[in-house]
């Protein structure tokens, strides 16, 4: 019997990146951020606060062997090891099981700070999309956090969401995006409220003829919807960012920016790193702090 | 920092406002005795402030854990409590 082929469509592309402008570093201030997600975890290595090298991947059953297998991999062909990493700040949602890290700190700071970092000190809204909750954060200029609101009640709104619809319409996620846009007008959006409702609509769409992009389009019409309401819940003040791995899904973030009338940041980094970048970046300040309180 | 704690959902949207500059500055933090659901408890936060928040576990069942608060019709006792004013409701 011939075997069927299974394909994971809510699989994303897993990676690491190693900064080609630094091949071989020797600089004084080496410093790292694991930043443990429900789905994905994230390790940024900053040297001198300049990112050399991270690592994103899918968080496994046990945060610690993915703290570890991201580390790893955001060290490969870089030459370093553990032990040259001065102070490591483990963030997320499995702070706590990064086993070689120095401090633990909220993932709403380090978001924050990373994507001042990632857009800039304009930035004052930010909406971190993640796999399993999606977040609103007011920051000031220099990416502290003077607001933040959440909601992780429901898959819907948030990445797992998205990867459900995925699986359902059998459309590898990375390509849910763009062909929401494969529509002659904008259908009205599924349920917003409930992943299970969402899906179950989705169906009963395909069922009644449909095309898969135009139900991907209602999808992500009621994903926008609904982080909208977070948003607004919380206040807009521009300039306004988008962080997580849904920020890659033009799907989405083109129909927020339409229900808003605004326009978000083009991102310069990979938005999924925001978190752990903004952790490597709190571990350097706090290095120098203490560096700064010994010369003293 | 104005931290919300709570979600949304089909009924409604369930957020309680903690402004966590205010309660850094409390010494008393009445809240945790004062809720009968024990829904507050105080954390480091990341600067070193000794911040009151919600519970994680609690905070995706607000609508039914202040339902007795809520009924009572009167300022909910954890507002009641808290001296700085930093606890605010979304519904």
């Amino acid at each position: 019997m011939a075997e069927i082929e299974k394909v994971e469509y809510w699989r994303w592309t897993e990676s690491n990146w190693k900064n080609p402008e630094i091949p071989d570093w020797h600089g004084s201030l080496i410093t790292a951020g694991v930043d443990i997600g429900s789905t994905s975890t994230q390790a940024v290595i900053m040297a001198d606060g300049v990112p050399y090298a991270y690592s994103n991947m899918r968080t496994g059953s046990n945060s610690p062997d993915s703290a570890i297998g991201a580390i790893n991999w955001a060290m490969q062909d870089t030459g370093l090891t553990l032990e040259d990493i001065t102070y490591t700040i483990g963030t997320g949602y499995g702070r706590v099981n990064v086993p070689f890290s120095n401090k633990t700190v909220t993932e709403i700071t380090c978001h924050a700070r990373g994507a001042n970092y990632i857009y800039g000190p304009t930035v004052r809204t930010i909406l971190d999309m993640g796999g399993q909750d999606c977040k609103a954060i007011h920051c000031d200029e220099k990416g502290s956090v003077t607001a933040f609101m959440m909601n992780d009640k429901c898959a819907a709104g948030t990445g797992r969401g998205m990867e459900v619809i995925a699986n359902l319409l059998a459309v590898r996620v990375e390509d849910i995006g763009e062909m929401s846009f494969q529509v002659d007008e904008e259908p009205a959006p599924v349920s917003s409220t409930c992943v299970i409702f969402a899906k179950s609509e989705a169906t009963k769409l395909m069922r009644s003829g449909w095309t898969k992009e135009k139900v991907l389009a209602a999808y992500c019409h009621a994903m926008a919807l609904r982080v909208v309401r977070l948003l607004e819940r919380n206040g807009m003040e521009l300039d306004f960012a988008i962080t997580g791995g849904i920020a890659k899904n033009i799907g989405v973030v083109r129909r927020i920016e339409s229900i808003m009338g605004i326009k978000a940041l083009k991102p310069t980094m990979d938005t999924q790193i925001a978190g752990a970048l903004g952790a490597a970046l709190i571990g350097k300040e706090l290095v120098e702090k203490k560096r700064a309180k010994e010369n003293q | 920092m104005i931290a919300n704690y709570g979600y949304e959902d089909g009924s409604g949207h369930y957020y309680i406002k903690i402004d966590t500059s205010k309660c850094a500055e409390c010494s008393g933090k009445g809240c945790i005795e004062a809720c009968p659901e024990k829904l507050f408890a105080t954390e480091m936060d990341d600067f070193d402030d000794e911040v009151v928040l919600i519970r994680e576990d609690a905070r995706n069942t607000l609508q039914t854990s202040c339902a007795h608060c809520k009924a009572a019709g009167e300022k909910e006792l954890c507002r009641k409590a808290c001296t700085a004013e930093a606890i605010g409701f979304s519904w």
